[in-house]
């Protein structure tokens, strides 16, 4: 029934336009007619964060937005981290620290701990575990990636941010 | 997910319109974390969604200088705990709104939408029966008026009609002396549907030492969100004291009628009942001697 939409959005700092349907998720959207999989989809409802982006500035699960609600919005995905080719300092210390095994949720894990640091880049460890709950690992038991979070913010107060 | 139109009024009279035209197969669409998953696991059958995020009415959080509050129903949780004058008026609403899912839900999750879901766990809704919130509809014939404790009728179902939609939540100012607390039992630390959680908000004589008037609401012990009157009731014109809390707590252990699932016993959650209530009425105190 209901065709394609029409949608424009500023991804990664690029100004995006695009059809979708209505009842496709922003995860579907940025992966099948974007090509932008960085984003994973892990349990699609909404539990597990491996399709963390931040839209319009805040955290989301791009599995529980649809991609119409995109329209006029700002949406930073994985592949928005980095700049060009020098990791963004989370990207490095998960690297580092072996923060990952089989990776599924990392870029979930990455944008949500980059969406804390930008707002406190003081977090301590209760303060980046507490935020990370809503984002599952079944391979780390989680040290690694909390450790890998405290070492990027402590990179990121040492060196100026680049915007 | 089935093919749905995707509709995003900007006024509340649109919204209506739209609501109204489409009957019982359109639903609300706020931050999505319950109809949106809903829709696409076939669980409700929704094939028009009314996004109601860009509409003034349902986004507002006003505090009036009386301190009383109008939350839009599309107000996110994060909005909600993030505004440090609602957070310092209403902490038991801030312990419920903190702990609906992880920092991914609480940005996109509302306040409307956690009464709308009507859950019989939602982490909001025996909040907003202790604060003696006040659900606003409109609809086509106009608007009316619902106590958050007649609002839900049971599990996943509520007062709405077709063509009705929640637009606030009202808080009465918190009365001098008063205070309210919410808790949550669940095995983990985050990220848990509640086994039981139960509110209470109690107001003090000056002194201190009796209590005028207690409100107190549980959820997970019945198919809808409970407001135990007769819990409010036990401390009505008593002394602060352990007997009295105690009596309440009684109280609200024989109104639960708990089932037995993967989450806990009946037995377990009537026993949980009697043991949050006592905690909450107890940080309730705290927050009323402190106020």
């Amino acid at each position: 029934m209901s065709g394609r939409t029409y949608v424009s959005a500023k991804i990664n700092g690029e100004q995006m336009d695009f059809l979708c349907e209505p009842r496709q998720s922003l995860l579907e959207v940025l992966r099948d007619e974007l090509g932008m999989t960085g984003s994973k989809e892990g349990c699609n409802n909404g539990n597990c964060g491996a399709c963390n982006v931040i839209m319009n500035g805040v955290l989301v699960n791009a599995c529980c937005v649809l991609g119409v609600e995109a329209q006029g919005g700002t949406i930073v995905t994985i592949e928005g981290v980095a700049s060009g080719e020098d990791l963004h300092p989370l990207q490095r210390t998960f690297l580092d620290d072996a923060a990952l095994q089989c990776g599924i949720c990392t870029p979930g894990f990455i944008v949500a701990a980059k969406a804390l640091l930008d707002k406190e880049p003081d977090a301590d460890e209760a303060r980046i575990r507490h935020w990370l709950a809503g984002n599952l690992c079944r391979c780390t038991g989680y040290d690694k990636i909390v450790h890998a979070v405290l070492d990027a913010a402590d990179v990121m107060r040492k060196t100026p941010a680049k915007v | 997910m089935q093919a749905i139109e995707y509709i995003a009024p900007a006024s509340l009279a649109e919204a209506i319109k739209v609501l109204a035209h489409h009957g019982g197969a359109a639903r609300a669409l706020a931050g999505g974390t319950d109809v949106i998953i809903q829709a696409r696991e076939g669980r409700r059958n929704v094939s028009v969604m009314v996004d109601v995020k860009h509409i003034a009415e349902t986004t507002e959080l006003s505090l009036s200088p009386d301190g009383s509050l109008r939350v839009g129903a599309a107000t996110s949780c994060a909005r909600i705990y993030d505004n440090a004058e609602v957070a310092r008026l209403f902490p038991a609403l801030i312990e419920s709104v903190s702990l609906i899912g992880g920092i991914q839900i609480q940005s996109r999750a509302s306040l409307g939408g956690n009464l709308c879901n009507s859950s019989p766990a939602a982490d909001s809704i025996p909040t907003l029966i202790a604060l003696a919130a006040t659900c606003e509809i409109a609809g086509p014939g106009g608007k009316r008026s619902v106590a958050v404790e007649d609002f839900c009728t049971a599990p996943g179902q509520n007062v709405l009609q077709p063509g009705e939609l929640l637009v606030a939540l009202t808080f009465p100012a918190p009365k001098p002396h008063s205070g309210a607390a919410f808790e949550r039992f669940i095995p983990r630390n985050e990220m848990d549907i509640a086994v039981v959680n139960a509110a209470a908000s109690v107001t003090l004589a000056a002194d201190g030492s009796t209590f005028e008037s207690g409100r107190i609401a549980m959820g997970a012990v019945a198919p809808t969100p409970l407001f135990v009157k007769a819990a409010g009731d036990a401390l009505a014109g008593r002394p602060v004291s352990a007997a009295t809390i105690d009596a309440a707590a009684a109280a609200a252990s024989a109104a639960a009628k708990p089932i037995t699932d993967m989450r806990g016993s009946a037995p377990q959650r009537t026993h949980l009942a009697g043991v949050l209530t006592k905690r909450v009425i107890n940080k309730a105190v705290e927050r009323a001697r402190g106020a």
